[in-house]
């Protein structure tokens, strides 16, 4: 510790209790990483405030020190946003996790940031209402989290993202100052702020508390289980469905590694011999959802579909969607390690995509398992991998990192929802030119002149872009050609 | 399938050019589609001394994959050929945007990020924005987002963009998301009180169903259903009151500002406000009548009440109000005042688009 170092920690004592203060390896070291876990790194202190004027004092006194502060949720984060920096702070806002005010009538709920995703539903079921967006983590992921990255759920493709689903936030900014964005109305005067905080990785402020959007719960819903021999008709049957002018609440594909690793797990009844499966949730008032599900149902058996299941009760539909929500971990019994990918594409390349995927698979002689938010294009290859086994590790994160560009040859993004973070650094320069990524590093400087939050995440410097742009040359075409190379 | 239309023209390379030259110079850009909404342009903006930028004639529909749901299109496209195109697939955009004129084009429609009725139970302009392609106030070209639903590459230029009324660049082509336009639809009309027009709305709102629209004005509560024949048929059974005809002239007209109320030579504001607030009293507060959409989350007001006094009613039901057409008695201050810290995120983040601010300077905000 460098002496500027030890005098910020005894700055840090006189803000926050001792209790509150974690600087021993040991108390850091369950910091050390977030859901990436392949990226590991202790950081110099980490602080657990309790309050908005606690953050507020300990943001000041980084400024004064210069030191880097990486905020953290509750840590389920898959691209590493919430890796913490060698020098930096960690701030850990798990304390904070009240739910100050429900306003039925206003179907709207005002929460800290430390809140659980599923907390929010379950606070609020009382009053038939809950809050749509529900990533596979809801149960540990924190609301704060949602915004900083944007996250989705098996339900967004009818209700929408984390962006779609808030109204007003407090964020502290850099300079430790309190902002309110955004406003208990449906609009606010200015720029569009608050879309511009969701999603921005803990880059341009802190956010403190949120304001959410909650829904009346739907009369009756109803799952479907889609069994096809062949994926081209599995995605085929995405598109009708899509077309004949219906949104299902969920539309979620599984391929056949990811089916017979669910089942094995989970015993949820799917079919181990099948090639894809579709799970189909239908939501809505009584005769809507009786209307949807018989014309799926049809479309279905036209596309090719070897068998359609509809799930006869409530504990049914729960048996079907369970298969679903434990695909990661089921899959990640498969092999030591798993590798979660997360990259958009337009639907009608589906097909294209998972054979070009699987021909990269025997390239690399690592399986993958596919699972896949199908209505809104959002892929989730996982890789198996055994990270034992020297250089396997560098040879998955290559095969991921060719999904990714992939899925940007096809029109697509390099991710959906899980963010870059660290992870996806280096496929930013694929995604993007040098004059977007300026522009972000414009944005930046304009919300963190000094850099301070979370630096090194989300957006790479162009220098890095050039670096890496010697060894991704694509047809021909050098990326950022304007930049020097070294 | 793809479906791209004829008669498309793409100067990106003039626009750019016009904007470098701008930046150079220094020249103020005042940025037009076809000005249907100049009438919302802050009146410190100084239209005789900038120079006319205009997008109109970049048109054409750049690609459109029912299919996918995602349309693309030009920013000078009007809002009337993406609207039929979209109805020939039976799609629609669902936050159902005014035009306020035939040649309303696409990128005023996204710069204002204006919504219609439909807006609290589909969302609004900037929630079905997925990319766009715009220059910024150094007359670069730069693409943001793209045509699939999710996208979390990069900070949310796209939807940052929309609202920002040409302050921030120059939309090129925007990328939205369409859905399937509702088998049908049908307007209920109920005879209340205020009182009970809030009381009703709050408690549908509550419940799932399938509403697109509700609007109270003149003592008639309006109830638009929108899904299939069952679903719409089922709702309005637990909903009070009789169908209306012509209900699609009735919410064209509230959308358009072409319904009776809107005529009155005062000035008209907008107070959007949190969905249950109480409204009930407010043309005794202010002086003036009103129209309620949105549910009760949008307030039109006819009033000469000054400005300070319609902003401090709006704040303190937690909303805020913008001064949407003047009067006779023109006033420099149109909307909600920002907070100190926000103004000055503003004019940070006008300077990391448009460093000289050359783009519609003072259009949105005196000082942005
Ligand atoms: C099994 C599993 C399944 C998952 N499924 C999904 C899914 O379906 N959909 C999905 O979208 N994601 C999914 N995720 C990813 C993850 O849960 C989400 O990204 C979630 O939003 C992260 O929330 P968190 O509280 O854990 O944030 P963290 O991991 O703690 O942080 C994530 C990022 O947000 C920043 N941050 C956190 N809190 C704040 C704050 N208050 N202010 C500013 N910045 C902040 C951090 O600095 C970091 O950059 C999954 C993860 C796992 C492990």
């Amino acid at each position: 510790m460098t002496p500027a170092q030890s005098e910020f920690i005894k700055a840090l004592q006189t803000l926050l209790p001792v209790n509150f203060l974690l600087t021993d390896e040991e108390s850091l070291r369950p910091y050390e990483c977030d859901g990436l876990s392949a990226y590991k790194q202790l950081p110099l202190v980490v602080a657990l405030p309790g309050n908005q004027e606690e953050i507020i004092s300990i943001i000041k006194l980084c400024q004064k020190f210069k030191i880097p502060v990486t905020t953290r949720g509750a840590g389920t984060g898959l691209s590493g946003g919430a890796l913490p920096l060698e020098n930096g702070l960690l701030l850990n806002l798990a304390r904070l996790n009240k739910i100050l005010d429900i306003n039925p009538d206003d179907r709207t709920a005002r929460v800290q940031p430390g809140v659980r995703n599923l907390a929010i539903s379950e606070a609020v079921s009382g009053h038939g209402l809950y809050y749509a967006p529900d990533p596979s983590s809801q149960i540990a992921c924190s609301i704060g989290g949602n915004v900083a990255e944007n996250a989705g759920g098996v339900h967004s493709l009818k209700y929408g993202l984390t962006v779609h689903n808030i109204l007003k936030l407090e964020i502290i900014t850099a300079e430790g100052e309190l902002l309110t964005i955004g406003s208990q109305a449906l609009d606010s005067p200015g720029y569009d702020l608050l879309a511009l905080m969701t999603g921005s990785e803990g880059l341009l402020g802190i956010i403190t508390e949120i304001t959410v959007k909650l829904l009346p719960k739907p009369e009756l819903t109803q799952v479907l289980l889609v069994v096809f021999d062949d994926v081209i008709n599995a995605g085929k049957a995405v598109s009708e469905i899509i077309s004949a002018g219906i949104i299902p609440a969920g539309l979620e594909l599984m391929d056949t590694l990811a089916i017979k690793a669910a089942e094995d797990f989970i015993h949820a009844g799917y079919p181990v011999d099948a090639t894809a499966i579709l799970l189909c949730e239908i939501d809505g008032n009584i005769p809507e959802v009786g209307d949807h599900t018989k014309k799926i149902h049809e479309l279905c058996l036209q596309c090719g579909a070897t068998e359609v299941r509809i799930a006869a009760d409530e504990k049914e539909q729960k048996k079907l969607w369970a298969g679903r929500k434990a695909a990661f971990p089921a899959v990640g019994r498969l092999a030591p390690d798993y590798y979660c990918m997360d990259g958009t594409i337009p639907r009608r390349c589906l097909p294209e995509v998972l054979k070009r995927i699987s021909e990269m698979a025997e390239e690399y002689d690592l399986p993958v398992a596919n699972v896949f938010h199908a209505g809104d294009g959002n892929l989730h290859p996982l890789i198996l991998y055994d990270a034992n086994v020297t250089g396997q590790l560098e040879k998955t994160e290559q095969f991921g990192g060719r999904i990714l560009e992939l899925c940007v040859e096809v029109g697509g993004a390099i991710t959906g929802e899980h963010g870059v973070g660290i992870e996806k650094i280096d496929q930013m320069c694929v995604q993007f030119q040098s004059l977007e990524l300026s522009q972000f590093h414009a944005i930046k400087d304009a919300c963190d002149e000094q850099g301070l939050l979370n630096p090194g995440k989300a957006v790479p410097t162009l220098h890095r872009c050039a670096e890496l742009g010697a060894m991704h040359v694509h047809d021909g075409k050098l990326p950022h050609p304007e930049l020097e190379r070294f | 399938m793809i479906l791209i239309a004829a008669g498309t023209k793409d100067i990106t390379s003039k626009l750019a050019n016009q904007v470098k030259q701008a930046y150079a110079n220094g020249a103020v850009l005042n940025i037009r589609g076809s000005a249907t909404k100049s009438f919302l342009a802050n009146s410190d903006h100084d239209k005789n001394t900038a120079e006319l930028i205009t997008t109109r004639e970049h048109q054409g529909i750049v690609n459109y994959e029912p299919g996918e749901l995602v349309l693309t299109a030009r920013s000078g496209t009007r809002l009337n050929d993406i609207q039929k195109i979209l109805a020939s697939k039976n799609q629609m955009l669902a936050f159902e945007p005014p035009a306020y004129g035939e040649q309303a084009t696409l990128g005023g429609t996204i710069a204002c990020a204006l919504s219609g009725p439909r807006r609290p139970y589909t969302g609004s302009a900037r929630d079905y924005v997925l990319g766009v392609h715009m220059i910024n106030g150094r007359g670069e070209v730069m693409g943001f987002g793209g045509q699939v639903m999710k996208n979390v590459a990069g900070y949310d230029v796209s939807r940052l963009m929309t609202g920002a009324m040409g302050t921030l660049g120059l939309l090129l082509d925007i990328s939205l998301k369409v859905l399937p336009a509702p088998e049908t639809e049908k307007t209920l009309v109920q005879d209340l009180s205020p009182t009970d027009a809030r009381k009703c709305m709050i408690k549908l709102a509550r419940q799932y169903l399938p509403i697109s629209a509700m609007s109270y004005t003149d003592r008639f509560l309006n109830i638009r259903l929108s899904g299939t024949q069952a679903t719409v048929a089922a709702s309005a059974e637990k909903i009070d009151g009789e169908f209306i005809h012509k209900h699609e002239t009735f919410w064209h007209d509230i959308r358009e500002q072409q319904h009776p109320f809107f005529k009155s030579d005062k000035a008209l504001w907008r107070l959007s406000i949190p969905a249950a607030s109480d409204w009930v009293d407010i043309e005794t507060k202010l002086d003036g009548d009103c129209l309620i959409d949105w549910g009760g989350a949008l307030v039109w007001l006819t009033s000469n009440e000054t400005p300070e006094k319609v902003f401090a009613y709006a704040k303190t039901l937690g909303g805020h109000a913008r001064l949407f057409r003047q009067g006779n008695s023109r006033s420099d201050s149109r909307i909600q005042p920002f907070s100190p810290g926000l103004l000055s995120w503003h004019k940070k983040i006008k300077h990391a688009f448009d460093p000289k601010g050359i783009l519609n300077p003072g259009l949105m905000h005196k000082d942005v």
